[in-house]
């Protein structure tokens, strides 16, 4: 077995228009820059992905990763709990001039049924959002006197993730707080496909030490210097580079 | 009206009630100024939404880890202890009732602890991220507030008019002028600006405060 993928572009060669696709990160920690990238690359050259579902904790921020694939038009519907940032110019403009669906979920709950879907639990009860403007609609029942509101499991086609180390059976551990949604969403996506910072051989990884086992994912690449989005952000960088 | 709390100063009123070993979220913004009045001999565990427990102070500018943020999106540095986890663990801390207090910003707080602190109504763009989630499950949940809008008008109401976060989950409300405490669908007044008479407090607050028992005075240090 051995799940290494040469690179960035035929990890993202696959995913077709109109694809659920969860993206990993919480802001820009965590967030796959280069496989969004890579995604937008390919979409710049074929015109394809385009029509994507999107699920993400927010909506990007500046010009780079989600927030460049949203502004190439690529993204048809974002599932998120908190589309602002520093600079959500791109989301919001989008939205305000109805280019793009937002579905809003509570961050506990939005992450909750990425786990579901990973666990196959098709539904679960929570007491968040209930009484509120988000859970119209829903059902609601009394546990222990108390109500909570139905929520459904969220399951993709594609999760793209960073993750530190990784094996080629998939293994993968992640950095500080970079983990956040990487481990749910890998569970929740028919086809998982971590961008890594080292590759090691099986056994290059303490198995005490794995926190996404590799069952969970279908692909791994090696992005040996990733960029942080904030760093990105602090020098006004464009995805792709503004021509002047 | 005479004077008022700083902000510093409510954040400051509010830490004197956290205790020892407590497990503490704090929300994004002005609640996050409670972590610098731990009183002396005290000792919180901060929980950030995006995976951290026993997070300090922010890093000297430079030497920031964009891997190690809080749910600002701030960058932050770890305490001895400190631990990392995935999202849906850490809101299985947060609705679990694993956290001792959180506490929040709001617009409104009504009388049966309802509170309004996510939306301002329908224009925009909507975003709740964490909010709905941590109003519920910790044993207390505590709001820090102004105790009026800029514009003057109470935010402490019977009703809340503004989109709710959470319905009846609000214990405790520290606010410029008062502490006051939601019990069975009432607010309760526990301390107030000595400067300040029962009349005037009133007169800027949206529902009626009880009195159960002794009203402290309100005093905090100049900060």
């Amino acid at each position: 077995m051995d799940k290494r993928i040469a690179s960035l572009a035929d990890a993202v060669a696959r995913i077709p228009d109109g694809a659920t696709v969860m993206i990993g990160g919480f802001g820009g920690s965590g967030a796959p820059i280069e496989l969004i990238h890579a995604l937008i690359d390919r979409h710049v050259v074929t015109g394809h992905p385009t029509g994507l579902t999107v699920v993400n904790n927010n909506a990007g921020n500046g010009h780079v990763g989600l927030a460049a694939l949203i502004e190439q038009g690529m993204v048809a519907k974002l599932i998120c709990s908190f589309p602002r940032s520093a600079d959500p110019k791109v989301f919001t403009d989008l939205y305000l001039a109805g280019g793009i669906e937002l579905e809003l979920v509570p961050q506990g709950t939005l992450a909750e049924r990425i786990r579901a879907g990973g666990a196959g639990i098709p539904a679960f009860y929570t007491p968040t959002s209930y009484g509120t403007d988000l859970a119209k609609g829903k059902p609601v029942e009394e546990f222990e006197g108390r109500p909570y509101v139905r929520e459904r499991w969220l399951k993709a086609d594609f999760a793209l993730i960073k993750a530190e180390l990784g094996d080629s059976y998939g293994n993968l551990t992640y950095r500080m707080a970079a983990r956040n949604f990487n481990p749910l969403m890998a569970m929740a996506a028919a086809c998982t496909i971590a961008q890594v910072t080292r590759v090691t051989e099986p056994g290059g990884i303490d198995p005490e030490q794995v926190i996404t086992p590799g069952i969970f994912v279908q692909g791994i690449v090696e992005v040996a210097d990733s960029q942080q989005e904030e760093i990105l952000n602090r020098a006004n960088a464009h995805y792709p580079e503004v021509q002047a | 009206m005479t004077d008022k709390l700083s902000n510093a100063q409510i954040a400051w009123r509010a830490a004197q009630d956290i205790a020892d070993g407590a497990y503490v979220n704090l929300g994004i913004g002005f609640p996050e100024m409670v972590a610098k009045f731990q009183p002396p001999g005290r000792e919180a565990v901060f929980h950030t939404e995006n995976g951290v427990l026993g997070f300090g102070e922010a890093p000297a500018p430079g030497t920031e880890d964009w891997d190690l943020i809080n749910a600002g999106k701030k960058a932050i540095t770890l305490k001895p202890g400190a631990a990392f986890f995935h999202h849906a663990d850490s809101f299985a801390m947060v609705r679990g009732g694993h956290l001792d207090v959180a506490i929040l910003g709001a617009y409104q707080v009504a009388e049966n602890g309802d509170l309004a602190n996510w939306s301002t109504g329908p224009k925009g763009v909507p975003a709740v991220g964490g909010a709905m989630d941590l109003v519920h499950g910790a044993k207390r949940v505590a709001v820090i507030t102004d105790h009026v809008t800029k514009d003057g008008k109470p935010k402490l109401l019977s009703t809340c008019t503004l989109p709710l976060t959470g319905v009846g989950c609000v214990t405790r409300v520290y606010t410029s002028l008062a502490v006051i405490d939601i019990e069975n669908g009432h607010f309760v007044l526990r301390e107030k600006l000595p400067s300040m008479s029962l009349e005037e407090l009133q007169a800027v607050t949206g529902a009626t405060l009880h009195i159960d028992g002794p009203v402290a005075d309100l005093i905090v240090p100049e900060l």
